[in-house]
């Protein structure tokens, strides 16, 4: 470890003391904040991993059913039945706070009353697997904003654990140890002074004595 | 209010259509880079986009992946499952954890 590049007076020495006094608490801080985030990301990430294959599951069967449309009905009749939708999702974007991680949360909101109102197109010219590949799609549509949310959500707790971690890493090797022995450095230089005073000091009087008083 | 986007080829994302998400037909990297771009500015708090879609335009998602909005979720397109979603997911615990923990 690096001392630090101080002189070694009371001064500096109190002021690392002081400096490793709030290193320390920091450190126990951030490392608490670590553990508290990385619980919830597991929580998180464990509702993504089942969200994603739900939604991915569902979304394959729509695409199945989609292919099975799109090789019985023309190409332009598939196209035109869902040119003009009938139903529009709004979203609306709210916060939420998790160990100073801002995620967001997502309030869905269809403009006609009606969720299921879906069907942009008369039955009569369109296949059947056209009308279970929309459904399928709109039964999901819960899953996948929550979805968007949850990976988000996990997106930025990951960041900000790497974040947590990299800080509390270089508080506990490298920057609470360099203060120690800083400190230590500083304490053994002062005591070390201390000594040759006095055995100076000694000397002077061993001197003075002999001269004074010729003792041995 | 916001708004959530798809985006894909036509076959893939057609049906999303008829939800009331606002579908883009696009193919293209450069238009797709532009596209996100544009979405990000404009109040598009969800971009659902087929992996396909997405794997040729990973360094604008990566862009976005640290900023609050939008959310980028890739979706299977129409071809099938690459995977590309759970691989994103399992990096993001690679990068938290340190190494892969989930399986």
């Amino acid at each position: 470890m690096a001392r630090l590049n101080v002189n070694p007076t009371r001064m500096e020495l109190s002021k690392l003391k002081k400096k490793l006094t709030s290193a320390r608490r920091g450190h126990k801080l951030l490392k608490d904040k670590r553990d508290e985030l990385m619980r919830q990301f597991m929580i998180l990430i464990k509702e993504n991993r089942q969200l994603r294959s739900e939604v991915e599951a569902a979304i394959s069967e729509a695409n199945r059913y989609m292919a099975v449309a799109g090789s019985v009905m023309q190409r332009e009749v598939l196209e035109t039945a869902l040119m003009l939708p009938k139903q529009e999702v709004e979203l609306e974007v709210g916060e939420k706070n998790v160990m100073s991680v801002y995620i967001p949360e997502f309030k869905t909101k269809f403009r006609s009353g009606d969720a299921n109102d879906i069907y942009s197109y008369g039955m009569a010219f369109t296949s059947i697997d056209l009308d279970g590949a929309v459904s399928a799609l709109s039964a999901i549509l819960p899953k996948m904003i929550r979805l968007a949310e949850v990976e988000k959500a996990c997106q930025l707790m990951a960041d900000e654990i790497e974040k947590t971690r990299r800080r509390v890493n270089a508080l506990e090797h490298i920057m609470i140890p360099d203060y120690e022995e800083t400190i230590k450095y500083i304490t053994m230089k002062l005591s070390e002074n201390e000594r040759s005073t006095t055995t100076s000091l000694m000397k002077v009087k061993d001197m003075v004595l002999k001269e004074s008083h010729n003792y041995h | 209010m916001y708004k959530a986007a798809v985006i894909g080829d036509s076959a893939s994302v057609s049906g999303f259509a008829a939800l009331g998400l606002s579908v883009f037909r696009e193919t293209e990297p450069e238009k797709i880079n532009k596209l996100i771009s544009r979405l990000a500015a404009n109040d598009f708090a969800v971009i659902y986009i087929t992996e396909p879609a997405a794997a040729m335009v990973r360094d604008t998602i990566n862009k976005y992946r640290s900023s609050k909005l939008p959310s980028i979720v890739l979706i299977p397109a129409i071809e099938g499952n690459t995977g590309d979603g759970m691989r994103a997911l399992h990096e993001a615990v690679e990068k938290a954890v340190g190494s892969d923990i989930l399986n």
